[in-house]
């Protein structure tokens, strides 16, 4: 594939033959969308995995949290059955909000966020792909994991599915909910609390519907409503989220100095 | 005006105000074709704060910009695809190598995996050129200062953008990264392109057209 005149930039740190720089001149914002966030869900997912905080640190909470009630409540199956769903529901929305914060912060920063506003690539399709990889570094592990706190929890077998398939259709609408607070949050200094307050209460719909799927199985009855209410949720904020998150990125970057 | 044909940007009385502070009065700038404009003034005298507000990165309170002779709003996409913008923070992750960094930065230079070798060659000749090729796969966060600043200034040749907008590009470099600066600045003006930088270290071009503007305090 090497052909000879190539070599010779490689070897002696000069500019690269001009074939090379033509041929990548020419793609200059060529880039598809799909491309456009795909490089940005590898990215994103890339410096998760080395910061290994940044996916550890939800998890442990999510475990920790959950982990606690028994202690504190007592072991009694029948009790802690009762409470399980709405225990395992909003341990995962907390650590979802803990984590949130990182999302742009060091974009911010490091002036990440202002390259991707003056790159003229549509800010909302890059978005798309930053909130897909905090969902799967923070959202999938509190899913995949979920089973094995509601056994813990004393959980009903048969309401294990929908635990999972709720808390995948509610973390994935807290990522795309959470990103717009953090987005809209970004350009302030200690953030944090500013943060909770305004993603807290859009959450809510999400929390209720997911945890009363979970209470409905449990208690012998259907879930699918609740469940169609969460899929429409997640539809709706993984649709409409990424032009608010766009919005409140360029107003950020915009309030920097 | 009489040129507006070659005129590149057009900034025309622009005001900033910051809460109560006027930070920039009045300031009207003209980048033609093939030029040279550095932007010199003290601490404080809105350098940063103008070269946001030309590539729409701080809000404009008063006047307007313009684009090849188009009110920038109405060609906003145009101007960001012929637009190269060095901040004042590099833009470089410290948890991804300086590779990897460039390839986040500069999404259209390469487009699939088949191209992906030569990119890669590539982008090790001009960070060899720049003295950096060794870490091309250390993390950015063991380089120094200077180092992120020379995997930014990669962007200069590796991106192909007809505007550079530069703020302080000559930050934390040492006298070989300066000229190695200037050299493309003089390439780059020599091959139709424009320069808007600022600096308090005034660079010495030889028969380039070098349009200085001084910005004052305003009282």
């Amino acid at each position: 594939m090497t052909s000879k005149k190539k070599e010779g930039p490689v070897n002696t740190g000069e500019f690269p033959s001009k074939q090379t720089v033509e041929f990548a001149r020419g793609q200059r914002h060529d880039a598809s969308a799909g491309h456009l966030c795909l490089r940005f869900f590898q990215r994103d997912l890339r410096l998760a995995v080395r910061s290994t905080g940044q996916w550890l640190n939800p998890l442990l909470f999510f475990v920790i949290v959950v982990s606690l009630f028994p202690l504190g409540i007592g072991p009694g199956p029948a009790t802690l059955a009762t409470i399980a769903p709405g225990v395992l529901w909003v341990s995962a929305l907390l650590a979802m909000m803990l984590s949130l914060d990182s999302i742009f912060a060091h974009d911010y920063r490091d002036g990440t966020l202002e390259q991707m506003v003056v790159s003229g690539n549509p800010v909302s399709v890059m978005v798309i792909g930053k909130v897909m990889a905090h969902w799967v570094t923070s959202g999938l592990p509190l899913v995949l994991l979920s089973p094995l706190l509601g056994l813990m929890m004393q959980l009903p077998s048969a309401a294990y599915l929908t635990l999972v398939v709720s808390l995948l259709l509610g973390t994935l609408s807290l990522s795309f909910i959470g990103a717009i607070g953090a987005a809209l949050t970004v350009s302030i200094n200690q953030g944090g609390v500013l943060l909770s307050l305004l993603v807290l209460p859009l959450t809510v719909p999400v929390l209720i519907f997911g945890s009363s799927a979970v209470s409905a199985v449990a208690s012998g009855l259907e879930a699918s409503a609740h469940l169609s209410l969460l899929a429409a949720i997640a539809t709706l904020s993984a649709s409409l989220a990424p032009i608010a998150i766009a919005g409140a990125i360029r107003i950020g970057v915009a309030a920097s100095r | 005006m009489s040129s507006s044909a070659t005129l590149m940007l057009e900034a025309q009385g622009i005001q900033i105000w910051r809460g109560e502070h006027l930070i920039i009065d009045d300031v009207s700038v003209s980048v033609p074709a093939s030029s040279i404009v550095q932007i010199q003034g003290s601490n404080g005298s809105g350098k940063t704060t103008l070269l946001r507000a030309l590539v729409g990165l701080a809000e404009i309170d008063e006047g307007q910009l313009f684009w090849q002779g188009e009110p920038m709003t109405r060609v906003r996409d145009e101007f960001y695809a012929s637009l190269l913008y060095l901040g004042h923070k590099p833009g470089i992750t410290a948890g991804l190598t300086p590779y990897e960094n460039l390839m986040a930065l500069c999404p259209e230079i390469v487009a699939n995996q088949t191209v992906e070798k030569e990119t890669r060659k590539w982008v090790l000749a001009v960070l060899t050129q720049l003295g950096i090729g060794d870490r091309i796969d250390l993390p950015s966060v063991a380089l120094s200062a200077g180092q992120q600043r020379r995997v930014a200034l990669a962007r200069l040749t590796l991106q192909q953008a007809t505007l550079w907008v530069l703020d302080e590009p000559l930050t934390s470099l040492d006298a070989e990264g300066q000229r190695w600066v200037k050299q493309q600045i003089q390439q780059h003006v020599a091959t139709g392109g424009s320069v808007v930088f600022t600096t308090h270290q005034p660079i010495e071009f030889d028969d380039e057209t070098v349009i200085t503007l001084s910005l004052a305090q305003p009282s």
